[in-house]
């Protein structure tokens, strides 16, 4: 259930998802010691095209990656297969680019919340 | 001894794929007995209709394997002290396949894929033309050396959980031998090996969970095997683009 072509999505979306990671916790981290408030850090990160860029790339990454995961264990698991396995993982990774998406234009677009 | 000789306890499957049950056998213990000395025992001196299937004895031929004690094993190198519990053993047929009768799995589909993967020898030279030499020090031949003892047995393919949750996955035994495939230089149709494992069933579903490598009676590895598909079929899509 995994070809070539979804192998090599899920393996570049876990290279792109590893550094940012580590740069988010980096960055919780310095926040948190910092001091500061969730309004300053806000004012940091809204209008931001770094931040937006950051956690966009992030937020795409992980729908893609938890996919094809998710792809897997539901076919090895539950035997799901065709068209109703293509569903499950494009409906999943849809599901986890919208909720994505909301947080990423809280945080980082111009003016939300 | 003491004039009554000890009994072995053994639970054999009886049935097919659509339905059987264990069934319990005294069998006198021996010595030095392996687990086909036990079935074979039983269907000479307890029930003739038990079907089993071997042929070689010594380990060469790949067609006694069943799963004893949950475990895939070679029965004809399985010396029954070594896997008693107790005074018991339970026998049955091979995990994963389909089952023919007792404990005759069908092979089918295990050597399906094996042709599927691409392990069908393609040669590069015709009878008349002059033989190529192989050096056996070469990197690329060791490697497709590494892999050329698997006899078939389908233990490695019983072992394999990925193959349980997923009936399409070509499994390790047909990685295997496409990898040593890949690897021999006398071998015309390698660029198809690479598609041939690239599929929905292909070498990527592996989790390298390493059952086939721990359960190999012969010692390989198709794990790494496996892993050397991926490698390839991985670089060959940096290259290509796809």
């Amino acid at each position: 259930m995994l070809d070539l072509r979804l192998y090599m999505l899920q393996r570049i979306s876990a290279l792109v998802m590893a550094p940012l990671t580590l740069g988010h916790i980096a960055v919780m981290i310095y926040a948190v010691q910092g001091g500061l408030s969730a309004e300053e850090i806000l004012g940091r990160t809204q209008g931001s095209a770094f931040w937006f860029l950051f956690y966009g790339s992030f937020v795409l990454a992980v729908s893609v990656h938890a996919a094809i995961g998710l792809r897997v264990i539901v076919h090895e698991t539950f035997g799901l297969r065709g068209v109703r396995l293509t569903s499950v993982t494009w409906g999943i990774g849809l599901l986890l680019l919208s909720l994505g998406a909301q947080a990423l234009v809280a945080v980082t677009w111009p003016g939300a919340v | 001894m003491d004039g009554q000789k000890d009994t072995l306890e053994v639970s054999v499957w009886r049935g097919t794929s659509s339905g059987g049950d264990f069934e319990r056998y005294e069998v006198p213990a021996e010595e030095n007995q392996t687990i086909l000395d036990v079935v074979s025992w039983i269907q000479h001196y307890a029930d003739a209709t038990l079907t089993y299937r071997f042929a070689c004895r010594v380990g060469m031929c790949g067609s006694c394997a069943m799963m004893v004690n949950g475990r895939p094993r070679w029965t004809c190198r399985t010396h029954v002290r070594k896997v008693l519990q107790g005074r018991r053993v339970e026998i049955a047929p091979l995990r994963n396949l389909p089952v023919i009768k007792d404990l005759a799995a069908d092979m089918d589909v295990f050597f399906d894929k094996w042709v599927a993967a691409g392990g069908a020898h393609a040669p590069t030279a015709g009878r008349n033309d002059p033989i190529p030499p192989v050096d056996p020090q070469d990197s690329t031949r060791v490697t497709a050396s590494a892999g050329i003892e698997c006899i078939n047995c389908a233990i490695c393919y019983a072992a394999c959980d990925t193959v349980t949750g997923n009936a399409d996955y070509l499994g390790p035994a047909a990685l295997q031998r496409a990898w040593t495939l890949f690897n021999d230089s006398k071998h015309d149709r390698r660029a198809g090996i690479l598609d041939a494992v690239s599929g929905s069933g292909g070498c990527h579903n592996c989790h390298s969970m390493g059952s086939c490598t721990v359960f190999c009676p012969n010692d390989l590895d198709p794990m790494s095997a496996i892993a050397g598909l991926k490698r390839e079929t991985s670089r060959r899509f940096w290259r290509k683009g796809g």
